[in-house]
């Protein structure tokens, strides 16, 4: 449990951006799940990533999830989007969470395919959902929704049901099979 | 073999006896009597409807009593659909064309709430109600359907394959128009049976 010696490291090597650790989850009773994140600014990702990646005390090698949380109407909120970086170290056995915010109209953030591969698809699905461009990422494409929608149903003034696509199919029959 | 003066069968032997006894059901209700005896579902299973569909074609409720056991995974085998489960967006074109795929005649059922009416996924991705894409001949009430229900709406399928015979599914529209009936003794809420489910003439989509 050395995520403490880790987000030192982070520090250390990049004092300018002030990186505080937070817990992720504060219980009613001022308790927290001892799951820390630290924001990082967009433009820098890519440096605290490879750090967090190659550093000895860091070696974040695996990225176990990239995602997303739109803040719209969210009370205290000052950023629209937040992109998530969940990174697990297996050799140090900790966890740390990295937050980069980014808000409309143009919502862009490097792409981290280049450091773990494997954000290929998460960075595509957050692309689909929420329409957060990804600069660098080799194939940004739809994964989830079908093609020749427009709209990235997971942002929240998104409409539950939908701008009328479930309704918008043209029947098959056997002319058109 | 061969049937008594009276139409009834001959009793010499259990083997000729059933035989006999197809054939004299055959000879009292017509062709249509075999052919009901002898859908081949499609389970068109996308969600938990599935689940229960599987407990209705094992042992224990056994499709095999209503002469459907034969569930065949490749539409071009099959004769009657049965929808269980959700349809989203993406699904749905796959839907269609594998009802296309499908030779006459051909019957479909919508089973569960999901199937019928999206349930209680009135979400973007999901599909109200896979009639508006496709002609369904019984709808299956429940969340999911009881097995009971699911016999039910297979002796429904087989109540139009007696009245109907192998006509085309464009010939005949959605179903008979026919309402299962409650059980004695059940009460149905407010509204059940109001509704006429509209054919293909009154459908521009269908
Ligand atoms: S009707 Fe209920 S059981 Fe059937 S697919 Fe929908 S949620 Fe599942």
């Amino acid at each position: 449990m050395a995520v403490a010696e880790a987000i030192a490291a982070l520090q250390e090597r990049f004092p300018e951006l002030g990186l505080a650790p937070q817990p992720l989850v504060r219980y009613a009773d001022g308790r927290d799940s001892g799951q820390l994140w630290v924001r990082v600014p967009a433009d820098r990702l890519l440096e605290v990533a490879r750090f967090a990646r190659d550093d000895e005390r860091c070696r974040f090698e695996q990225l176990c999830d990239l995602t997303c949380v739109d803040y719209l109407n969210y009370p205290d909120a000052a950023d629209r989007f937040g992109v998530v970086y969940s990174l697990l170290s297996l050799s140090q056995r900790h966890r740390l969470w990295l937050k980069v915010f980014v808000n409309d109209p143009e919502p862009v953030v490097p792409s981290v395919t280049r450091i773990w591969k494997g954000a290929e698809w998460p960075e595509r699905e957050v692309f689909d959902l929420f329409g957060i461009r990804f600069e660098g990422h080799p194939d940004l494409r739809r994964i989830l929704c079908p093609e020749g929608i427009e709209d990235h149903p997971l942002r929240k003034d998104y409409p539950l049901r939908g701008r009328g696509e479930r309704e918008a199919f043209v029947p098959i029959d056997r002319e058109t099979a | 073999m061969g049937l008594t003066e009276q139409g009834a069968p001959a009793r010499s032997g259990i083997a000729t006896t059933r035989l006999d006894y197809a054939l004299d059901m055959i000879h009292r209700h017509g062709i249509n009597w075999a052919r009901k005896h002898s859908l081949w579902p499609m389970p068109f299973a996308t969600a938990c409807c599935g689940i229960e569909f599987m407990a209705v074609a094992a042992s224990r409720y056994d499709l095999a009593r209503f002469g459907a056991e034969a569930c065949r995974f490749s539409p071009r085998q099959s004769d009657l659909m049965i929808v269980a489960g959700r349809v989203v967006m993406k699904m749905l074109p796959v839907l269609q064309r594998i009802y296309t795929q499908m030779c006459e005649p051909k019957w479909v059922i919508s089973m569960g709430a999901c199937a019928s009416t999206g349930g209680v996924f009135d979400t973007y991705a999901v599909v109200q109600g896979i009639d508006q894409f496709v002609p369904v001949d019984v709808y299956l009430p429940g969340c999911p359907p009881r097995p009971e229900t699911i016999l039910e709406g297979l002796m429904a399928i087989q109540r139009i394959v007696r009245e109907e015979g192998v006509r085309s599914s464009s010939e005949r529209g959605h179903g008979l128009q026919m309402v299962i009936e409650p059980p004695p003794g059940v009460e149905m809420g407010p509204g059940f049976g109001e509704r006429s489910l509209g054919d293909r003439a009154s459908n521009p989509v269908l």
